[in-house]
Parts: structure tokens; sequence; C-alpha cells
């Protein structure tokens, strides 16, 4: 450890908006070092295993607030390692959302003509591919014949897994044994690596202070291997240029904990978290019913009993996509996988006489769980949520030695939101329960308050200073040289899974921060082709880039 | 509840077997079983491992389990006296209990406005993942021996390598049609 260490530029994280920014700036020349609060496992370290210490709980993090948990990765990939890998684009209708504020949320240079170049680029990088209807699985298959069954369209939705090697094992919160989801360890990273990128696991960033030459020093924290609770060591490194890709439920946490010498932050960071606005229901089938009204089979007799089966989310309902509704009536569902644990909980018994979430009757509800179909629902919430003053490290005070915590976050959902979310209970309930297909209950949130598996929106972007943490570039204002490429940087909800989204926007945050970095002395350029070596989607956006080199 | 303890830590772990009971009923070990209260057919989150698991250091809650105890026992006076209720001397008030008051007390602790109610719920957390995971076991060796939860629940069986895999997994054919606005990607427009 040394108080000397210099680095042109260190990224904070390595999920989505970390990695990407890591690979273009370790392409373009220059040095870069990136920090990890998790740890650093590789395909054969992936277990299919709920023991806990297992990669299940290794990589994942749960952490209650007060009316919201948020769950997230905790690995080198971050996100990207335990997602489901669903990735379709906002639709168009999103960016141009007002919320809360009454006026345009997003800024008004990004819409989505302007982001589907830098959607294409992620596109291309991961890849993302469309699904056929062999590739559903049989909850897909089974959601998509209830939604036609009451009169919806249901879509494959376009996913980041290789078919070829995915073995339908479900097992994808614990990461992929299989190489099949095609997460940030299989292009972007060690793309970055290639180019020289260095990559930290276990340190876990606490704050940052300014340098007297108008850069940064970052302090963190080393991470016990295994109990996480515990710190074995400390340190800090210099860097003219931040990027800032924690995650939106720990990225505002670090710049609060930073106000004491950075001085103070734009109003926004901590304020306007955003759930996406995500609700699950869980659906009971009636097998009978499932063949008899869908026709489905499986080719043994079973009509269905195949919750466990399958790559999370396959197939999705966006007849509410539509931007001449009202704002808050706007939705998607989706057919999803939860694993045991966390995904048996929640769940409630239908028209329970006693407890709904525990007890006898919960017991029975358990014993159908292969006949149970999760049903994701994400409307367009109110970005009602708040972070509190930050714990002592971290984003939160950890309970577990792995996994478990306590953070800082309050989110008392909004009218608008429960409404919304009133509505999609209702849309699920007369998709599934018609005709007496299943029965349908939402999951409590009387437990851990609402949930959120895609965190966002806690350090925005847009142009009101008022109401938005970072310039359209990124930059954190009033702190030249930090800029956030992650989750938290999206403005809101955006009615579908986030991920891609995320990515689009960091790699359309690259030019700004090179452009950053060549103002501060860093040699380096932009223009690397995408980590596969693919340059169809870069021509496209190269010109696009040169305008932000130029400022 | 094992030979060779103290009474205090019997009394201990009896009161928390009929917590975990109560989120997960079973049935009775043996006709003298007085922490599972028989309210289920089959083994419940005590069969399944709950005490094992929150006692793993991993839980972070095993230096708590004592004071989870004692605080379980003194709602359960409490309760009993509301109630009126005669509780019986010689096993810890929670325990005392019928399965329906232990349910009922426990609905209280768990209830949104109740201060305690994140302790109960974490407490509440792992008993149920000890019945729905296993979590103190690998999951490919509590399945093979059985696990009382992943058993019932129809959990699919690893291949011999422990790992998971389903090559039928799909119906094969389209099930709805797409949504007229869908782009070239398969994303929404």
């Amino acid at each position: 450890m040394s108080s000397s260490e210099r680095t042109d530029v260190l990224v904070v994280g390595s999920g989505f908006g970390g990695a990407i920014a890591a690979y273009h700036l370790a392409a373009g020349g220059a040095k870069v070092v990136v920090l990890e609060r998790g740890p650093w496992l590789k395909a054969d370290e992936f277990e299919h295993d709920f023991l806990l210490g297992s990669s299940y709980t290794r990589i994942f993090d749960f952490v209650v607030g007060d009316g919201m948990s948020l769950l997230g990765g905790n690995c080198v990939g971050g996100g990207s390692v335990v997602y489901f890998a669903a990735m379709p684009r906002a639709p168009r209708f999103v960016f141009e959302r007002r919320g809360s504020i009454g006026r345009r949320m997003w800024p008004a240079a990004i819409s989505r003509d302007t982001l589907d170049p830098w959607y294409d680029l992620v596109t291309d990088a991961l890849p993302i591919t469309k699904q056929d209807w062999k590739d559903v699985s049989f909850a897909g298959g089974l959601f998509a014949a209830a939604c036609d069954h009451a009169g919806r369209t249901a879509n494959p939705v376009p996913v980041a897994v290789d078919n070829t090697r995915c073995t339908n094992c479900n097992w994808m919160m614990a990461g992929c044994r299989f190489d099949a989801k095609r997460s940030l360890l299989l292009n972007y990273l060690p793309g970055a690596l290639a180019h020289g990128a260095e990559i930290r696991p276990l340190h876990e960033v606490q704050r940052l202070e300014r340098t007297d030459d108008g850069g940064y020093r970052v302090h963190y924290n080393v991470v016990h291997d295994v109990d996480y609770r515990e710190q074995v060591g400390n340190g800090v490194i210099e860097a003219e240029v931040v990027v800032l890709a924690a995650g939106a439920g720990a990225t505002p946490v670090i710049l609060k904990r930073s106000e004491a010498d950075l001085g103070p932050m734009p109003y926004a960071v901590g304020r306007y978290f955003s759930g996406n606005g995500e609700r699950l229901n869980t659906a009971v089938i009636n097998e009978e019913k499932a063949a008899e009204l869908l026709g489905l089979d499986r080719g043994d007799g079973r009509a269905y009993a195949a919750n466990q089966i399958g790559k999370g989310p396959v197939v999705a309902s966006w007849d509410n996509l539509d931007g001449d509704l009202p704002e808050y009536h706007r939705y998607s569902l989706e057919q999803l996988y939860f694993p045991p644990g966390f995904g048996t909980i929640l769940a409630q018994v239908p028209d329970a006489a006693g407890p709904s979430w525990f007890g006898v009757e919960k017991k029975d509800l358990v014993r159908q769980w292969q006949s149970w179909l999760t049903v994701f629902t994400m409307i367009e919430d109110d970005n009602e949520g708040v972070f509190g003053p930050p714990p002592p490290t971290g984003n939160a005070t950890r309970i577990s030695q792995q996994m478990l915590g306590h953070g800082p976050l309050s989110y008392h959902p909004t009218p608008n939101t429960l409404r919304a979310w009133d509505e999609t209970d209702a849309a699920v309930k007369s998709i599934l329960e018609r005709d007496g297909l299943a029965r349908v209950t939402p999951w409590t949130n009387d437990l851990v308050g609402a949930y959120t598996v895609h965190p966002l929106a806690s350090c925005r972007i847009g142009d009101d200073p008022a109401t938005s943490a970072l310039d359209d570039r990124h930059e954190l204002r009033g702190h030249p040289g930090i800029f956030v490429t992650d989750g938290s940087a999206v403005p809101g909800a955006l009615t579908v899974n986030p991920a891609l989204t995320i990515s689009a926007l960091a790699e359309r945050a690259i030019p700004g921060i090179v452009r950053a970095a060549q103002q501060r002395g860093v040699k380096v350029s932009y223009g690397a082709p995408g980590p596969g070596g693919d340059t169809g989607a870069r021509r496209t956006v190269l010109p696009l880039a040169a305008k932000q080199l130029r400022g | 509840m094992s030979s060779g303890t103290s009474e205090e830590e019997q009394a201990r772990t009896i009161t928390l077997e009929a917590f975990a009971d109560t989120i997960v009923p079973g049935e009775k070990r043996s006709p003298t079983d007085r922490a599972v209260a028989g309210a289920a057919e089959g083994g419940g989150a005590v069969a399944a491992g709950a005490i094992e698991l929150l006692e793993l250091p991993g839980t972070g809650l095993a230096p708590d389990l004592p004071n989870f105890a004692t605080a379980l026992n003194a709602h359960a006076e409490t309760y009993a006296a509301e109630q009126d209720l005669a509780l019986d001397g010689s096993v810890p008030p929670f325990v005392s209990l019928s399965f329906a008051h232990r349910t009922e007390l426990v609905r209280r602790l768990t209830a949104i406005a109740h201060p305690e109610r994140p302790l109960w719920v974490l407490l509440a957390l792992f008993c149920n993942m000890a019945y729905d995971t296993g979590a103190h076991r690998h999951t490919a060796e509590a399945m093979a021996d059985g696990h009382p939860g992943l058993t019932a629940m129809g959990f699919g069986k690893p291949d011999t390598d422990g790992l998971w895999r389903f090559s039928d997994f799909t119906y094969g054919r389209r099930l709805a049609n797409s949504h007229p606005h869908t782009t070239a990607s398969g994303s929404p427009a």
C-alpha cells in the first residue's frame, strides 16, 4: 500500500458501467485501475449450490432498506454475472417521460433515435441475440400461451445468452458455469485486461477527495474474502479522472461520504432513486387447465410443472408499452424465474385463511413449487427513493458474512406507483386466472418492503441542475473529472429490463470521458473496435463521438 | 434437541425450533416432541435443518441466538398473560403455546408496525431458507439425502457431476403472436 500510487483513470466497480469505461480507456492508451468490492470468480467457480459461502452468496448482494430492498451483483463483472441477461431496448416514450418533476426527465440530447447507435454497439459486443420460440423455456411458453389465450401478444425477449451452450439450469444468479451467459467476463473485461487495465477484487471504495492538482484521491478498504464484514487493509490511489460505477445502491453513498472533503454534492445525489417500478406475482398453475385451455404438453403427459427449468425471463408481453397511454399506465409483463429462498418467502397464499407468507397453508403452496409461474412487472414509478446518511463502510451495514445487509435507502411509494402496481397486478390476474388457469398473488411488500433487481436513478443525468446530479455527458455537476456511468445515471424507470440501456449510456459517455482525460494531460484516444474486434456498429458512432470529443 | 447440552442451551434450541416450526410446520419427530407442534405432514423447517443453518457463522446470527430465544419467550409470556393462557412451566414459554397461538404471536412480531419486525423477519428468512434451499448443506448432497423441503418441492435432481442440466426445456413452437411494433432486433419500438 502506497499513498503515492497514481493512475490516469480510476474506475469504481466492474459491472456494465465500469467494464465499458475500463475497456475503452485502456484500449485508448490510458493507465486504468478498476476497484471492485466483490470477489473475482471464473466459470468453474460458479457453483450449483445453495450452501452459504458458495458462489450464490459470494457474488450476490441483498440490501434491505426502509421500504425497498436492493438485489445486485457483488463481484468482478457486477450485475452481468448474476443477472438474467434479458436485453430489450427501452421503448421510445420512456425518453419523453416527465415523472414527478413535471418536465422532461431525460437530457434533450437523448432519445431512442440518438441512443440506438450506442445500443447497436453493445448488441455487437456482448453479443445480444433475438430468440426463437425453440429457445423459449416451458415457463416462457406457458406465459406466452396464457397471454394469447387472454387476447394479448407476447414476445421472446432478446438476450445475451449463447443458446448453444445453455443447459437451461436456471442457476444464473450463482454465475454461469457454462459460459453461456455473455457476462462482462467474456468481452469488455478481458478486452480491458488485454490493453493493460488492472482489476483489483475485494477493494471497496469508501470516499474521494480532491488533490492539489485537480485530480482525485480515492480511499478504499480491502475486504476479507469470506467475511465481507471485515476489512483486512486499506489504501489510496490518485487519479486524473474517476469513473464511478458502483451501482445505483452504492455510487450515491460513496459521493455522500465524500462530501466533507469534496464539498457539497448536487441535490440529486442520493435522491430520485427508482426501483424500475418492479414487482412480482406468483401464479400457481392448474396443470389440467394448462393442458385443456392452452393445449400444452411436454411430451410426457405433463402440461407444465417446469418452474425450475430455463434461463430466467424469455418471454414478455408489451401490449401496454404504448406511448399514447398516460404516464404511470405503461408497463411490461415478463415471465421470470426466481430461485428458492428469496424467491419463495415473499410469495403469498391466495385467499389465505391464516398468515399468507408462513405456516401450514404456505407450506402447501411451496409443495406446488414446480407449478409456479413468476411474473415480473415493470411500471413507471415516481423516483421516490432517498438515501440517508452513509453507513460506516460500504453501502450497507452487513448482517451476514456475505449477501445480506441493511442499507440507507428509504422508499415510500407514491399513489402513482401504488396505483400502477395495482393495475399490473390486475393485468396479471386477468391473464392467468382466466378460465381457472391459475391462482395469482403478488409478493408481499410487508416483510422487506418493495424490492428491485434493477436499482436506478440515484445520481442521474439531466438538463436541470435542480433535479439531476450529472450533466448529459455524465460528469458530476460541480466536480469536474468525476463521471458516473452505472444504473444510477439512468433518469428513471424504463418499463423494461435496464441493462442494455445502462450499457448504451455508458458507451455514449465514453468520448466525453476521453476528452476530459485528454484535457488533464492523459494520453488517450477514442475509437477502439468492440472488445471482440467488431467494427460494424463502431463506424456509425464515430461521427457522433467526434462531436463529443470536440466538446 | 441434542443430548449433552446444558439446560439453558436446550431451552434456547427448543424455543428456536418452535419458531422455525411455526414458519414451516412439520410432523413431530417423536410422540414427546414439544418444539415441533405436528401441524403439518412431512418434515418442516426443523427437520430441514433450521437450527444447523442458524448456527452457521455465515448467517451472522449465531452469537445472537440466545438473545432471540430470550426475547421470544418474553413476548410469549406477555402474550400468554394478555390472552389469559396458562403456561406449562416444564418448557420455555413460547414452546408452551399451542401452534395457533405461536402463529398469532409470530404474526404480530412480523407485522409492519412492530418495532422488532426486521429481527423476526430475519430469523424467519433463515428458517424458510433451511426448508426451501437447505442452505447449510451442499445442495446435491442434501438432495441425495432426501432433504424434506427440496424433496417436497419436487426440485429436480442434478447430473452425476452435481450440475443441473435440462435438455428437455421447450414446447418448441410459437405460442403467441409477437407485438406488431417489435423492431428487427427484437425490442419494443
